[in-house]
């Protein structure tokens, strides 16, 4: 007892450990990317000016991904990078790997653990500190981030070995590792910030990467820009935690927190809709859900790793992080369960008629996105990390096995001298399955995780969700109070059928794409249906080892119900990080539902996704599939649907024509034009040639009106003295 | 007494500005500026007087003594303006011309 209170208040058990070389899995993708970054500058410096004869058209067959028409890499910056790059990651994964093993010792982890590197901003009471803090949520994070992280490195190895910008990706990628880190490792808000618009650059120079065709840097801009709402949120979230707790660190902030009443603060309730804002924006939410479909104009490995299965989830982790700031204000969790639950559903229909594969999967992101906070929401912090541990292995594999597909098709329509084709599209796809097995296999594999079928990782993570959402229905804050007139309870109900009606689309556009793409007879122009081929071993690899990721991943956490040991490994991994958020959230004690109302829940949710894998397999006939070139517009619904509810056009009309057409008429012709070019500039110049104007006719060289000119100005003169 | 001079005074003062301004002939405007000094002059014996001080009647030798040497310069001008110009019409005179 003595030993554990010198504990508590002295020196850190992982004080002296490995733990303490936690600033270095960070740093080795910041090298890597000083490194990558060189080589990508040094050759152009070698080379001197681009060559003119180059079209930049050549290299690409149309828009989308299109890096695979030049040859081999011939250059030795390439293949350094191809070394560089991905070992910078698997160190880091070491490392993280290791650092993990040291916190699995019993009690050492009971407190974070925080190390701090240097002051950052010490203002009067307000003191930051650039500080990485070390605990259990940053930990599952940091290997996620890393492991997947280095998968992708090595996919992309193969992905992107013919592009031009081989250097400049990989630096961009390594970048992006680096800053995610710091975003999951920082230990206050403004540390989480830096990350935080760190990976909103990456995101923005990846999805632009392909910078020389507009639509692409269009959606790099989309994305930065729509962030932008958001981090008005976060940073206008952090402001109001400074000024009302004068603490930005997540230990400060808590302390802070200590015996506020749930439901007691307003300020507490507009710091978290602010910091939801945030969230919503960088995890792609109502409404600002809009930038990620575009953001899929980016290279393949960059929409697996930054826009499914690291940076999307950032907003997630933040809502975990903060779990007691919106514990204490049911009003915001149940804004980020509303929201989720409206997201899930919304997207998810959407997804139902996509052709494009990456669009797809791209809704079927933000779907997902969706469940997650539906489970941080109601305080169901465990289901929502799980569901986005799951969702990181299921989503990458489905990316990449949709790259895997598009590298595939591209080289199919090369070979055949086909130019003009849709590559992407999976009405110009069919039966590609036999050309290449080891990807249809994986992504099947994916499918079915995500689908929900038993026993694969999304089966447990979705189950666990839907097990929450009903459980709070029953007790905890949310279903205590009750919000636009109708109980808690209810709308959490409600949550729950939205949310079984999603896992039953998801299972139907998933089983969809799968058919489309891999099965059917082939709708590709006959020349080029011999030359579908599996990708190289680079690119096969990392998706087998994500297959086995998708579907072991569920016994990260087996609920009890199933009799499988170890159960609830992270429930109890969590557990210090967010268990006493999670307790606030369930009304002060988590009871546990009869085993038999649970089954029920599960085989509502397998019935879901069994039902709608059948409804796919049932009602879609691939043979009736015609390529893009032939099919007829969509109509009625499905073209609503295909249309994405027509919230871009609407976004269009609404606010950005007026705000375009008020800038360019009132602030560019008006203020700009008018008031400063017109008046200041140039009116300045007009009075002083005005005055040179008159000053020179004055001196006409006639003495006698010069004479005059002196009487009148003495009569004047005179006058004024006088009167 | 005073009151005539100072008027005498102004009215050839305002005769000789007229002169300049209308008149365009070289010799005339001269003759006009000459009018005028001298104007200046009556008004400082006459305010001379009425103070009973030595300087007025002191500034008009001076005057005097300037005018003569303006004349014998301005009379130079003119002969050359008319030498080279065959007049001295002075509207005529603006090589100056900005």
């Amino acid at each position: 007892m003595i030993l554990q209170a010198a504990d508590a208040s002295g020196v850190h058990p992982l004080v002296g450990s490995v733990a303490e070389l936690i600033w270095l899995v960070p740093l080795l993708p910041l090298l890597g990317f000083i490194i990558n970054g060189l080589f990508a500058l040094l050759p152009a410096y070698y080379a001197g000016p681009a060559d003119p004869s180059h079209d930049p058209e050549a290299g690409h067959v149309h828009a989308g991904d299109a890096a695979f028409e030049h040859g081999p890499p011939s250059d030795r910056w390439k293949r350094l990078t191809t070394i560089v790059g991905p070992l910078v990651l698997a160190l880091s994964f070491l490392l993280a790997a290791i650092i993990f093993g040291a916190t699995l010792a019993p009690g050492v982890l009971e407190r974070p653990f925080i190390q701090t590197y240097g002051e950052w901003m010490p203002t009067g009471d307000l003191s930051i500190d650039w500080a990485f803090q070390l605990d259990q949520l940053s930990m599952l994070m940091t290997l996620i981030i890393t492991g997947i992280g280095f998968l992708i490195h090595v996919f992309s190895v193969g992905y992107m070995r013919a592009d031009a910008g081989y250097s400049r990706y990989f630096a961009y990628l390594n970048l992006f590792v680096f800053f995610m880190l710091v975003l999951v490792l920082g230990s206050s808000y403004p540390v989480i910030f830096v990350g935080w618009e760190g990976v909103g650059l990456c995101s923005y120079l990846l999805i632009s990467f392909w910078f020389d065709e507009k639509v692409n840097a269009d959606a790099g801009k989309k994305a930065f820009i729509v962030n932008r709402i958001g981090d008005f949120g976060f940073l206008v979230a952090m402001f109001l935690l400074a000024a009302n707790f004068g603490a930005l660190d997540f230990a400060g902030v808590e302390a802070a927190l200590a015996g506020v009443d749930p439901g007691s603060s307003a300020v507490i309730t507009t710091i978290c809709l602010f910091l939801f804002l945030g969230c919503a924006g960088k995890s792609a939410q109502m409404p600002l859900y809009v930038w990620l479909p575009d953001a899929m104009a980016g290279p393949t490995p960059v929409s697996a790793l930054i826009h499914a299965a690291t940076m999307v989830t950032a907003g997630v982790y933040l809502v975990v992080r903060s779990g007691l700031l919106f514990a204490l204000s049911p009003t915001a969790s149940f804004v980020v369960m509303i929201v989720g639950a409206f997201t899930a559903l919304f997207a998810a229909t959407i997804g139902l008629k996509q052709w494009d594969i990456k669009k797809v999967l791209a809704y079927s992101t933000v779907s997902q996105l969706g469940y997650m906070f539906v489970a941080v929401g109601i305080g169901a912090h465990t289901a929502g990390v799980f569901h986005l541990t799951t969702h990181a292995f299921f989503k990458a594999l489905l990316f990449l096995g949709a790259g895997s597909v598009i590298h595939a098709m591209h080289h199919a329509h090369h070979a055949a001298h086909v130019h003009g084709e849709d590559a992407q599209d999976m009405r110009n796809m069919g039966g590609l399955g036999a050309g290449m097995p080891w990807t249809r296999a994986m992504m099947w594999l994916a499918t079915l995780a995500i689908a929900g079928v038993p026993f694969f990782s999304g089966f447990f993570s979705k189950d666990e969700i839907l097990t929450s959402v009903f459980m709070r229905s029953r007790e905890g804050l949310i279903a205590q109070n009750s919000f636009l007139g109708i109980p808690g309870s209810a709308w959490l109900l409600g949550v729950y059928g939205a949310g079984l009606v999603t896992a039953l689309i998801t299972a139907v556009y998933m089983t969809r794409m799968m058919r489309y793409t891999f099965h059917g007879p082939s709708r590709l122009p006959a020349a080029a249906r011999e030359h579908v081929h599996e990708a190289p071993w680079v690119m096969t690899g990392p998706l087998v080892v994500l297959g086995v990721l998708s579907v072991v991943g569920g016994v990260l956490n087996i609920p009890h119900v199933f009799h499988i040991e170890p159960s609830l490994l992270l429930e109890h991994w969590l557990d210090p990080v967010v268990g006493a958020a999670t307790l606030v959230m369930a009304g002060g004690a988590v009871t546990p539902l009869a085993a038999t109302t649970e089954y029920a829940l599960v085989s509502g949710a397998v019935a879901a996704s069994a039902i709608g894998i059948v409804l796919a397999f049932v009602l879609l006939k691939t043979g009736e599939l015609v390529t893009k070139r032939e099919s007829p517009a969509e109509r009625g619904m499905q073209g609503v649907l295909a249309n994405k509810y027509y919230v871009d056009e609407v976004i269009d009309r609404a606010l950005v024509g007026p705000l375009v057409s008020f800038s360019r008429r009132l602030l560019w012709r008006g203020v700009d034009l008018g008031v400063i070019d017109g008046l200041l500039v140039n009116g300045t110049a007009y009075v002083a040639r005005s005055m040179g104007w008159a000053g020179s006719r004055m001196q006409s060289g006639n003495v006698g009106s010069y004479a005059w000119i002196l009487v009148i100005g003495v009569l004047v003169l005179l006058a004024a003295i006088i009167f | 007494m005073i009151a005539e001079a100072l008027f005498f005074s102004a009215i050839l003062f305002t005769i000789g500005v007229v002169g300049v301004l209308t008149r365009r002939n070289a010799l005339m405007i001269f003759m006009s500026v000459e009018l005028m000094l001298n104007a200046v002059n009556l008004s400082f014996v006459a305010l001379s007087r009425l103070h009973g001080g030595a300087e007025g009647q002191v500034f008009v030798i001076f005057v005097m003594t300037v005018a003569a040497a303006e004349a014998a310069v301005g009379l130079a001008i003119v002969i050359s303006v008319f030498r080279h110009f065959k007049t001295v019409d002075l509207a005529n005179v603006n090589l100056l011309k900005g």
